[in-house]
């Protein structure tokens, strides 16, 4: 049934860390490694070494610059995007033949492969571009939060976890009961601040993302001054070298080697 | 978003078989009798063509055709099942209608309740067509109060100029229909109007900064793609070929619409241009849907560098 169930007081969930993702798709490739086996295989991957590969993933890691008011240099926020698992997902409701369902349980939303038609219209109801299209089985693909792996009992305990939060090298990703306002997750969220995306779009997404922190100010590139010298022989030593090192020497050729890094042909 | 031709298909010829269908239900409810049984079984023949021809094409937009079944289940809370119950229960009266009609069966006191009935059922059935989109919320571009209203009014425009060309065939021409015709036409001429400088007017509110959550830091914009080949979301909603164009073939549909209603009134005096009327009106259709695809902006294009939606 597409019609939503009763909210769970459980509500299963991702937190990402803006802050320390690196951008190094491993949740990305895991997620794919995991999921081709498991609930949503095979995970289409058409030409993967041809010239116009395409295929299907459910997590993507994008990257975008920020420019922070008075601030010369702007940094770069590593961005992983998968299925919110909102609370009020229009991709369930709007689905005609209720392969699409969110879990009275735990929340997770869920497409069954079996019954899906693949029309692709929960894609289009879906803001943040969690679900595709598999073309090779005609049905729609999302992320599952691994729900073969975190009820797992064949796996160890500290395995039953979403493969893309086993794989992050540096503790980006957080699963917990959001639902709980005792979780870890929940704590972290409340400390660091975390944030919905596109809230007021109604649809209430379960996963957060915690904000980078603000940059010291030794990361920014001030150009460093020169102390200003004060008189001892030592310091005139150097103020000498400085004036040597500083002159220009005639007929050397201008530097003409090419650093922009084009291959040549 | 992406102008499926399938989906185009679709909604322009189910809109205007069901158009046609109502039109001849209502001139069954209130003149009785068809006067011509082949006039009647061929405009019903047509109107149930189109709309059957329109809902095989929306299946073959499926991934999986032979599950459509399965979307007759989810009436309570999609608009696409809904549509897909109301498409296919109006075949009942529709089907009823055009036999007692024509005279095939023999049962005048029904064509009455028939007519209505189908006719009712084809309006809620183009509603719900155009309720998939307007309900999105994702797309604003459909998101507006007049979408559906111009979806119903397409639908008998050219339900209307098919009427009244099928009529000229059959010599059963009467000024009436033109009459319906070019009131429809007019009709849709302002809806559209108002329609596109609703959308034009419509403030984009939703930024990348929004969308990343980013904005609490500075000013976005994407820095890399998270893969090197187009994905299905970029094709499937980033669509955005007709922005460019969009103004010449606004232009085009009016310029559609202006022919069509020129060709109906020029068919007081000669029916059978009432046929190039009926042409006129279709093919403004057709443009104006693909316009309504290709020219709508999803909210997800924001993770993929564009800065308002």
């Amino acid at each position: 049934m597409t019609s939503l169930p009763q909210p769970s007081a459980k509500k299963l969930g991702l937190v990402i860390d803006l802050d320390t993702c690196v951008g190094c798709q491993a949740c990305a490739t895991s997620c794919k490694e995991w999921n081709t086996q498991g609930y949503s295989a095979p995970l289409t991957d058409n030409n993967p070494y041809d010239a116009d590969p395409s295929g299907v993933w459910l997590n993507r890691v994008h990257g975008y610059e920020v420019k922070e008011q008075g601030r010369e240099q702007s940094r770069i926020v590593h961005f992983p995007r998968s299925c919110l698992h909102c609370e009020e997902p229009a991709c369930v409701t709007v689905c005609p033949t209720g392969a699409s369902y969110k879990r009275a349980e735990d929340g997770i939303v869920l497409v069954n492969p079996e019954t899906c038609i693949g029309c692709k219209l929960c894609s289009w109801a879906c803001p943040y571009g969690a679900r595709e299209y598999d073309d090779s089985h005609g049905v729609m693909k999302k992320c599952t939060l691994c729900v073969d792996r975190i009820y797992n009992d064949h796996l160890e305990p500290e395995d039953r976890v979403p493969a893309c939060v086993k794989a992050c090298p540096t503790g980006a990703r957080h699963f917990g009961d959001l639902g709980d306002p005792a979780s870890p997750v929940s704590l972290l969220v409340k400390e660091r601040e975390g944030y919905d995306l596109l809230p007021e779009m109604g649809y209430k997404p379960v996963n957060k993302y915690l904000p980078p922190r603000a940059r010291r100010d030794a990361a920014t590139t001030k150009p460093i001054e020169l102390p200003k010298g004060d008189g001892t022989a030592f310091d005139r030593l150097f103020t000498w070298a400085d004036q040597v090192l500083s002159r220009k020497i005639i007929g050397t050729r201008g530097d003409d080697t090419d650093y922009s890094g084009k291959l040549e042909g | 978003m992406h102008p499926a031709y399938s989906v185009i298909l679709f909604t322009t010829a189910s809109g205007a078989g069901y158009g046609l269908l109502a039109l001849l239900g209502l001139a069954g409810a209130s003149h009785g009798p068809a006067s011509s049984a082949a006039f009647a079984l061929a405009a019903s023949f047509i109107a149930l063509a189109l709309v059957t021809i329109g809902l095989l094409s929306s299946m073959l937009h499926l991934g999986r055709p032979e599950r459509a079944w399965r979307a007759f289940s989810q009436w309570r809370s999609s608009w696409l099942s809904r549509e897909g119950v109301a498409s296919v229960v109006t075949y009942a009266p529709a089907l009823a209608f055009a036999a007692i009609w024509s005279g095939v069966i023999d049962a005048p006191q029904l064509i009455g309740p028939l007519g209505i009935i189908a006719a009712i059922m084809c309006v809620v059935t183009v509603y719900c067509t155009a309720k998939i989109y307007s309900t999105l919320p994702t797309i604003r571009a459909w998101a507006q109060p007049l979408t559906a209203p111009v979806y119903l009014a397409f639908s008998l425009v050219t339900g209307a100029s098919l009427m009244t060309a099928i009529a000229a065939v059959f010599n059963r021409f009467q000024s009436f229909q033109v009459i319906v015709a070019v009131a429809a036409l007019m009709l849709l001429a302002v809806l559209k109007f108002f329609y596109w400088r609703a959308i034009d007017s419509a403030e984009k509110t939703r930024t990348i900064e929004a969308a990343t959550g980013l904005g609490r830091i500075g000013s976005v914009t994407q820095w890399e793609l998270p893969h090197t080949a187009t994905n299905f979301i970029q094709k499937e909603m980033g669509y955005a070929v007709a922005r460019k164009h969009s103004a010449a073939l606004r232009s085009f549909v009016f310029l559609l619409l202006a022919l069509a209603l020129l060709a109906m009134l020029a068919s007081l005096a000669a029916p059978l241009i009432a046929v190039l009327a009926a042409v006129f009106a279709l093919a403004a259709a057709v443009v104006e849907r693909w316009l309504f695809f290709a020219e709508a902006q999803h909210v997800v294009t924001l993770y993929y560098g564009e800065k308002r939606a």
